[in-house]
């Protein structure tokens, strides 16, 4: 166990540098892991109710050129 | 004897203390008669005295305690019952199928009187119309220009950033147009009518074939007895088969109702479905953190939580041999482990 802990001082707190970076790296690793896993949930919950479920029935066959504001306007 | 049938006698008055009495109990063989009587005193005292305050509380509140109504029911509309709405629930989107009905019904039914002019046409993008969809039904509509050049005002088609057009020019076309009385604006309707979605759902589909014996319907005026007054200027609108749903929903009266009253809690909350799922996120991370400050807390405290205090009295005593403990016992100290 202290030699798990020391392994993890020396490699991560040592260095304020490395120290620094570390939380910062961590804090956008956890928010992206955070935020997919949640909204996975989410998603799972009300699979086919959401207009992403539903939007497929209703795009013209042109592809995604009309997807722009299908996205970016989820208030 | 004679005592044992005075006091038989006597039962018959119990009220009644004769000296008699007193001298029979006391000479009996038992030795609670006095405190019998005694506590019959009691009983009868805190008997009265609980009556007297239950008495005068319920009639206080017969007197002032009551909900008063300044109107009658039918004035206050009956209340609607609750219907089992999924969207409603904490962890449930709306159905945006369902949205999109609800939309089909507004525009064929709804929207010949009421307008939702808090809604632009931007928000139906991503949510129940595609990009394209929304713009050519923007461009059905026709606005007003800027002043050009000339300071004339010209129209032009419907954008994206338009709000959706009211079907009156004004508040008194549109009395004028239904007989007095004025259609609301349904943008906010589900939040701004009391018991919400069951209220719409239930005035919608609430309309009898024809009024209850002895009910008083003006001319003009429709009976609902979820309306407030039960007269109601908008007469029955949903029958069944009334519109075609693109996606081949049969078209019953409750569906249409159903799929409008979920259209219509869109557009009072179209951030619902954003706002449960940063609820959640917000639950859970505020659950993490408050773990942590929990263990924060303990850890800061351990060593407060886990010192011992010990007292050494001021002039201790000649050393005598065994413990500490057994010279605090001897002189009436005790110390707890």
């Amino acid at each position: 166990m202290s030699g798990l802990l020391n392994t993890i001082y020396t490699a991560f707190v040592r260095r304020n540098a490395v120290f620094l970076t570390t939380i910062f790296v961590g804090a956008f690793a956890t928010e992206m892991v955070f935020d997919s896993g949640s909204n996975l949930i989410w998603d799972s919950i009300n699979r086919g109710r959401q207009w992403k479920d539903i939007k497929h029935k209703y795009m013209s066959n042109g592809g995604g050129g009309d997807d722009e504001g299908d996205d970016d306007d989820d208030e | 004897m004679l005592a044992r049938s005075s006091l038989r006698s006597s039962r018959a008055f119990a009220a009644a203390k004769s000296p008699a009495v007193r001298t029979a109990t006391r000479n009996a063989s038992s030795q609670s008669s006095q405190s019998a009587a005694a506590s019959w005193k009691n009983t009868a005292l805190l008997s009265s005295t609980t009556l007297l305050a239950a008495g005068s509380v319920s009639w206080y509140y017969y007197q002032f305690g009551r909900p008063t109504q300044a109107m009658t029911l039918a004035e206050e509309g009956l209340h609607p019952p609750k219907f089992p709405w999924e969207h409603t629930k904490l962890t449930r989107t709306f159905d945006h199928q369902a949205l999109r009905r609800g939309f089909h019904v507004y525009r064929e039914v709804c929207a010949a009187c009421h307008s939702i002019s808090r809604i632009p046409y931007r928000k139906f993008v991503g949510s129940l119309m595609t990009v394209d969809e929304a713009k050519a039904m923007a461009e059905e509509q026709e606005y007003d220009t800027d002043p050009n050049d000339e300071g004339e005002i010209e129209k032009r088609p419907g954008k994206l950033s338009d709000y959706m057009l009211p079907p009156y020019q004004n508040d008194e076309a549109a009395r004028a147009a239904n007989n007095g009385a004025l259609p609301p604006d349904l943008s906010l309707i589900v939040k701004a009518r009391h018991g919400g979605c069951d209220y719409v759902f239930a005035l919608l589909t609430g309309y009898p074939e024809e009024p209850p014996a002895g009910a008083v319907v003006q001319s003009g005026l429709n009976f609902n007895p979820y309306f407030p007054g039960t007269g109601i200027g908008m007469p029955k609108q949903l029958f069944d088969g009334l519109v075609d749903y693109e996606d081949g929903t049969p078209a019953t009266a409750s569906q249409m109702a159903k799929d409008v009253v979920e259209f219509l809690n869109w557009t009072a909350e179209p951030e619902a479905d954003e706002r449960k799922k940063m609820g959640w996120k917000v639950m859970a991370i505020t659950t993490v953190l408050f773990g942590l400050s929990v263990w924060v807390k303990r850890y800061k405290w351990a060593t407060i939580k886990t010192r011992k205090l010990s007292y050494t009295p001021p002039h201790a005593p000649a050393k005598q041999p065994g413990s500490s403990f057994r010279r605090f016992q001897q002189h009436g100290y005790e110390q707890k482990p």
